[in-house]
């Protein structure tokens, strides 16, 4: 028994390890050879420098794709957290027909490829003669990401934020007072927690933003077009950049979301 | 009458609330009407339409599309590269989480399953690309191979199916293991403590109770792998090669080269349909309320 229980821890052991081998593995190999000290990022490593940062920095369509990136997730990811908060409160604190309905529609999107979104968007803006353009990233991230939104604040939308909601509303507050003085901010961790979800989506996010603009891009398409010269350095740079980003949103997120329930 | 006027009260409480309701959900519904469900619309009309000229409705776009022997062949590769995907990924990372759910100690579950989905949040233009750093003639694991002698030349990883299944594989292990791990530690461990004590050795118990009642964790993960897996673009078009086209890259070859919109839209029609019957075939098995 003794013996064929460690045998199983070993071979439990041997297989994690090689999971998060697998695993961590080219993120690894991303990051290390953003070090490198020569004009490819493959083995052998020289360094580590810091030149390819220095480069990406004073690359222009790098820097003009990053302000993109930033404007389109900042602003879809406020929208989406706005319109998420109103539907999640309208669905958990009124009672009527159609809700389940309602709630259904708001979720759907989750449910289809962000293809099918990016190819409703273009097959749309070309139908009206519109040209591509970056607000319709924004508004195909909104479409993606409310959803989320929605659903992380209707979960933190419980019966004991609403107790405290009545008591409000018995000393005579308004619907509007109660929403942005008491609702607002109980479950602030939460819509921040959402906010930074949405954008770490919207940062990362490449179809839609390929499909719906041109000259104007975000960073993901930015480093799309960078593939095409092959392997450099510059390239791990900036996806190292992006990453690390993504990395420390989400610990915003673990902090604010799941810290205090543990 | 009192007990009238209570009743009418109630009536336009009921109304007013039905009005809040509706007037806080409904930016939100709006957004998705406009944005989402009208372009679906639109997208249909123009999957009914000719690309030139001013030819009536009809399904010519559909019957050339199932017509045509490259475009099946980029469903058949679609279909079959997701499936094996699927059972790939959840073969890998059932063990992963059984072993994080059950071998490692609470309190460094939630680190180490952090740990293992941290490449889940790069985006896919840069995971693949990682993977072309690893797979590359001069890449890592040649370079390892090389320098112990089990080859003296580059084997050729990158550019071709193979790389991009495990383009796939890599990702799809890290969302099978959240959703089978979060479905595991919701099992009553007395379930397990009960088999055994009537007599079920470890492995007869997990085939008889942990392994069908962590099937919904896997369905839901089974699921989210076809939506996501089918649709993408990024992978195959970075690791594939182009030897063996998806759908996706087919109908980014539509909108691209063909400037046909009314047949991309047609593509992703059909493949918006794969998805929805594979939902169906498993929406039973997944009851996602349960995770």
């Amino acid at each position: 028994m003794r013996w064929t229980q460690r045998l199983g821890n070993l071979v439990s052991g041997f297989y994690l390890t090689a999971c998060y081998i697998f695993i961590l593995l080219p993120v690894a190999v991303l990051i290390l050879f953003s070090f490198q000290d020569g004009r490819l990022p493959v083995p052998p490593f020289h360094g580590p420098t810091l030149n390819w940062y220095i480069t990406a920095i004073s690359n222009d369509r790098l820097m003009a794709g990053l302000g993109n990136s930033l404007m389109v997730g900042l602003s879809s990811s406020a929208l989406s957290v706005i319109l998420g908060f109103l539907a999640a409160y309208g669905v958990s604190r009124y009672e009527f027909a159609g809700k389940r309905l309602l709630q259904g529609i708001i979720i759907l999107p989750l449910a289809v490829s962000y293809l099918l979104v990016g190819m409703g968007l273009l097959v749309t803006i070309s139908s009206l003669g519109l040209g591509p353009s970056l607000i319709m990233v924004v508004v195909g991230h909104v479409v993606i990401n409310m959803p989320l939104a929605f659903a992380i604040c209707l979960a933190q939308l419980g019966e004991h934020q609403r107790k405290i909601e009545w008591a409000a509303r018995d000393l005579g507050a308004s619907t509007f007072r109660v929403l942005t003085m008491v609702t607002m901010p109980m479950i602030a961790p939460a819509m921040i927690a959402a906010f930074c979800l949405c954008f770490t989506l919207s940062w990362d996010e490449f179809i839609i933003a390929f499909l719906v603009t041109r000259f104007d891009v975000t960073l993901p398409i930015v480093i799309w077009t960078m593939l095409r010269g092959g392997l450099n350095p510059q390239t791990n740079a900036v996806g190292s950049f992006i990453f690390l980003c993504s990395i420390l949103l989400l610990i915003v997120v673990e902090l604010l979301l799941f810290r205090k329930r543990s | 009458m009192p007990s009238t006027t209570t009743s009418d009260n109630e009536k336009l409480a009921s109304r007013r609330s039905t009005l809040a309701g509706l007037a806080f959900s409904l930016p939100a519904v709006a957004w998705i009407a406009l944005f989402f469900a009208a372009p679906l619309v639109i997208m249909s009309v123009y999957s009914l339409m000719p690309l030139a000229g001013d030819g009536a409705f009809s399904l010519d776009n559909y019957r050339h599309f199932l017509g045509e022997p490259a475009y099946v062949q980029a469903i058949w590769n679609s279909v079959l590269t997701t499936a094996i995907v699927v059972v790939i990924s959840l073969l890998l990372a059932y063990p992963f989480a059984y072993i994080l759910a059950y071998k490692v100690p609470k309190r460094w579950q939630r680190l180490a399953l952090a740990c293992a989905i941290l490449p889940f949040w790069t985006s896919y233009v840069v995971r693949s690309y990682a993977w072309l750093l690893v797979l590359a003639p001069t890449g890592i694991v040649n370079w390892v191979l090389m320098s112990l002698h089990i080859t003296d030349h580059p084997i050729t990883f990158a550019y071709n199916p193979g790389a991009t299944d495990l383009g796939f594989v890599h990702f799809f292990i890290m969302l099978n293991a959240l959703t089978i791990y979060a479905n595991l530690v919701q099992i009553n461990p007395r379930y397990v403590l009960a088999a055994q004590d009537l007599g079920a050795s470890a492995w007869k118990s997990f085939i008889a109770v942990t392994l069908p009642l962590s099937i919904p964790g896997m369905t839901v993960g089974a699921f989210l792998t076809v939506v996501l897996c089918i649709g993408d673009f990024i992978t195959p078009q970075i690791l594939g090669g182009n030897k063996e086209l998806l759908l996706p890259q087919v109908i980014m070859m539509q909108i691209q080269r063909q400037l046909d919109l009314p047949m991309a839209s047609t593509m992703s029609l059909v493949l918006t349909l794969i998805v929805a019957v594979v939902y169906l075939a498993l929406q039973r098995k997944m009851r996602m309320s349960r995770l």
